[in-house]
């Protein structure tokens, strides 16, 4: 219902000037994708794009790029951290809205909201002096004693563990996404309404029957929402992992291995990026992660906004 | 008191949204100096019909008014009025109290200052009495610089009349004012009302037949964007010319 | 062992888990935070607020540099970004309220709060370091109000649409024009919560380091000057410590100590604000 009143000039001053600004996220948006582009134009017509993509090379001296390597390490430590971070955070939801007394429903609603609002480089700085040294001392050799002896699984958990590895930064990136994922579900829970739960209390369902038969289908568009758009901020995170990463371009498969994201990349390369090309490809992988970010969040306001319309109706 | 015709709708039709027909030829006048009630079932278009007579619809998109509303000999509804204008002359209090988030005196003085008003002295005396006009003037007279949310619900509402009333308008259009207010807040409005009658012309849509009774000298009935009958109050509710008026007004449906 | 018991067992055992998933989250809290104020604390001295940074490997110095550029940069920031967002939210919720085009914008500002931080400092480096030709003070202020901007759109956005809309009506009964009905009506009750919007915005960004990487830089000097590069906390905190010595480690806690202490209490400071107003 847009307003057609008969405007007066500082009015439609006025209402100008607020459309120019909502349009500024628009532009910038369009701004990002287009100067990314442009930035990246040397690399894209240099390598190609299904060849940068595929290729492990990453040589500064020789000047070969490609993406493998930061693509594998981006996409290994974020479905790691979402693998440790989603039933952490359904946990997390599911006590805070069937089990917890009220009394404790709102310090861990702030507990989980002060986590979020912890600045990444706090987490990264943690994890370098505080959880890498616990990681290399105490959990990875333990983890390699015992898992690390089962055939198959075993090859995850190989090598000497030095706490700056894949396994280390996806716990980090896991703690700081937990608060994400744990109060959108949260959110979504409360959305289920209160007779549907009592109904099934009503016919003997215990209180994880009611959970895991009503709550859980109730919501679940409202919980992928929160992995989407977890997924999202994961792949994008920078800091918390730039410090425990240590930024190797390889790929390979024991998570005690350094290994490089596209944001841990950017982060140490690009203020040393010294020829056009080198310059150019650190753009083209911005480029990269911006894109798939993009989709992964524009999906996950897909689930939001689909589950949001589900419980208006 | 000379019987003049304050404002007058003529073959009045209305359209919602381009194409909802929700206002028939309506042909009705609210008289100086009386109070003039709308009352119907629900989805009438008693409502509408008021919202017509300040052009609230024109907020909204694709609305489209057919015939005439004549005020000062004017008619309201040609392109070329001053909408703006034409609210300061023809106020309207809503179904809930809308006080503004603002002190008590600041929502009083709202409607003069948009009028260009900004002398101290002539704002505290036209505040003062608009307050004394809305009968509030004793209760808030010490609060006057308090939020308005702090008054209670019938407060509210006689502090959004006198809103309306401090900018001295020739109309007040009420919708429902008291259907969100407890019996003795609702008594003291409408006694209110009465009162007001002598400084302005009041059009009152609702939805209690007993109010419209009590408190009006004119009323109008109306059915599915009609107006069935338009009458004397006192003449409607004793003996009404039409079928349907009396069927409504004693209790037959609605 | 009957049906019944099974059902029973079962249940206790998955709230029993959940129970547990909400007790680590609350065990990282207090584990990072304790650290974080442990290790802090102690590292705040005078000579960290007072002094600038001595040169590499010589001991003693501070972070006055970093404080006073992490300020400016963030005021200007918050400068720039607060009014675009408010502003745009503004349309979105009063001149376009319920069209498509406010839906559209509305849900790319929600993609937008979550855009790889990084990646901004990428673009802003593109259009204001590199035509330039060097890092300034200016393009990270930009850098951090691009990432502000959508957030405090979209939190102005919620809360004049949480004004009611018949105050808008009443106002307009009185004959305002729209824009003095937003401005002296809409605003004024929705002020608490567009307060708590730029509030957790400045939280937000105030930690921001990716985005500063590579357009305000770093400066080991103090500087005000926003045309040349200029220091910031998080920026130092990165390179402190990822450096090799022991009193930088130190500094770096004390500046996390600052930031963390500051941000939290910018967040507290908002819920208690939407709490009291919205109780």
């Amino acid at each position: 219902m847009a307003i057609i009143e008969k405007r007066n000039s500082v009015d439609f001053a006025f209402s100008l000037i607020t459309a120019l600004a909502s349009g500024v996220v628009v532009l910038l948006i369009l701004g990002i994708l287009i100067v990314l582009v442009r930035e990246s134009w040397l690399a894209i017509s240099h390598f190609g794009v299904v060849k940068f993509i595929k290729s492990t090379d990453w040589d500064p001296v020789k000047e070969n790029f490609g993406a493998a390597t930061t693509i594998f390490g981006t996409f290994v430590s974020t479905v790691l951290a979402l693998f440790i971070a989603i039933p952490v955070a359904i946990g997390i939801a599911i006590f805070v809205t069937e089990i917890s007394p009220n009394f404790m429903k709102e310090p861990i609603g702030i507990a989980i909201e002060l986590l979020a609002a912890i600045p990444s480089i706090i987490y990264g700085m943690w994890g370098l002096f505080t959880l890498a040294p616990i990681m290399s001392k105490y959990i990875e050799p333990a983890l390699k004693a015992s898992i690390g002896a089962v055939p198959v699984v075993g090859i995850l958990f190989q090598g000497t563990p030095m706490g700056i590895d894949m396994l280390t930064a996806s716990v980090i990136l896991s703690i700081m996404i937990i608060p994400f994922t744990a109060s959108i579900s949260r959110d979504s829970f409360n959305l289920t309404p209160a007779v549907v739960k009592e109904s099934a209390y009503a016919i003997g369902a215990t209180k994880w029957e009611v959970v895991k038969n009503v709550v859980l289908p109730y919501s679940k568009l409202g919980i992928y929402g929160g992995i989407t758009l977890s997924l999202g901020r994961a792949l994008g995170e920078t800091m918390a992992v730039a410090f425990v990463l240590g930024n190797n371009h390889q790929i390979t498969t024991s998570l005690f291995n350094a290994a490089a994201t596209i944001t841990v990349t950017l982060a140490n390369e690009f203020t040393e990026a010294d020829k056009d090309l080198y310059l150019s490809s650190l753009f083209y992988l911005a480029l990269i992660l911006f894109i798939m970010s993009f989709i992964a969040l524009a999906l996950a306001k897909f689930f939001l906004l689909k589950a949001e319309r589900k419980t208006s109706r | 008191m000379a019987d003049i015709v304050e404002l007058q709708a003529k073959n009045l039709n209305f359209y919602y949204a381009g194409n909802v027909h929700s206002l028939k030829q309506i042909n009705v006048s609210a008289h100086r100096n009386t109070v003039t009630a709308l009352i119907g079932p629900s989805g009438c278009g008693k409502t509408t019909l008021l919202r017509c007579f300040n052009r609230m619809h024109d907020l909204y998109p694709k609305n489209r008014y057919e015939g005439e509303i004549l005020f000062e000999n004017n008619n309201i509804l040609s392109d070329g009025v001053d909408i703006i204008k034409l609210r300061s002359r023809i106020g309207m209090v809503f179904q809930k109290p809308t006080p503004f988030p603002m002190t008590i005196f600041d929502n009083i003085a709202y409607g003069l200052k948009l009028n260009g008003i900004s002398k101290r002295s002539e704002l505290s005396e036209r505040v003062e009495k608009a307050l004394k006009n809305a009968a509030l003037w004793d209760e808030v007279r010490d609060k006057l610089n308090v939020s308005a949310y702090d008054l209670s619900g019938g407060q509210q509402q006689r502090l959004v009349i006198a809103r309306a009333l401090a900018v001295e308008p020739d109309i007040l259009l009420f919708d429902e004012p008291t259907s969100a207010l407890d019996p003795i807040s609702t008594g003291k409005i409408e006694e209110l009302l009465v009162q007001l009658k002598n400084d302005v012309s009041i059009i009152i849509v609702t939805h209690n037949m007993q109010q419209a009774a009590r408190i009006s000298d004119w009323t109008g009935f109306m059915m599915l964007g009609e107006l069935i009958e338009y009458d004397k109050t006192d003449k409607m509710f004793t003996a009404p010319s039409e079928k349907l008026t009396e069927d409504y007004i004693t209790g037959r449906f609605g | 062992m009957n049906i019944d018991q099974k059902r029973r067992i079962e249940s206790i055992v998955a709230l029993t888990l959940s129970t547990l998933a909400a007790l680590s989250g609350m065990f990282w809290l207090v584990f990072i935070l304790g650290d974080v104020l442990v290790r802090g604390i102690g590292a705040l001295t005078p000579s960290l607020f007072l002094n600038d940074p001595t040169p590499a490997g010589v001991s003693g110095g501070g972070l006055r540099n970093a404080f006073v550029g992490q300020l400016m940069i963030t005021g200007v920031a918050t400068l720039i970004g607060v009014p675009i967002g408010i502003l745009g939210g503004t349309f979105l919720a009063e001149y376009a309220r319920g069209t498509k085009v406010a839906q559209a914008i509305s849900v790319l500002s929600d993609i937008m709060v979550s855009v790889p931080s990084i990646v901004v400092g990428t673009f802003i480096y593109a259009i204001m370091v590199k035509p330039v030709g060097h890092f300034n003070g200016w393009a990270g202020a930009v850098a951090l109000a691009v990432i502000m901007i959508p957030v405090v759109l979209r939190t102005t956005e919620d809360m004049l649409s949480l004004v009611p809309w018949t105050l808008r009506e009443a106002a307009f009964a009185l004959g305002a024009p729209y824009y003095k009905v937003i401005i002296q009506v809409v605003y004024r009750g929705a002020a608490t919560g567009i307060l708590t919007g730029i509030l957790l915005s400045i939280a937000r960004v105030a930690g921001e380091t990716a985005p500063l990487l590579f357009t305000s830089f770093n400066n080991s000097f103090m500087s005000t000057d926003m045309r040349g590069s200029m220091a910031s906390l998080t920026a130092s905190i990165f390179q402190y410590a990822m450096g090799p010595y022991d009193e930088w480690h130190i500094q770096a806690w004390g500046a996390s100590f600052v930031i963390t202490v500051f941000i939290l209490l910018i967040t507290i400071a908002g819920r208690l604000i939407i709490k009291w107003r919205y109780k």
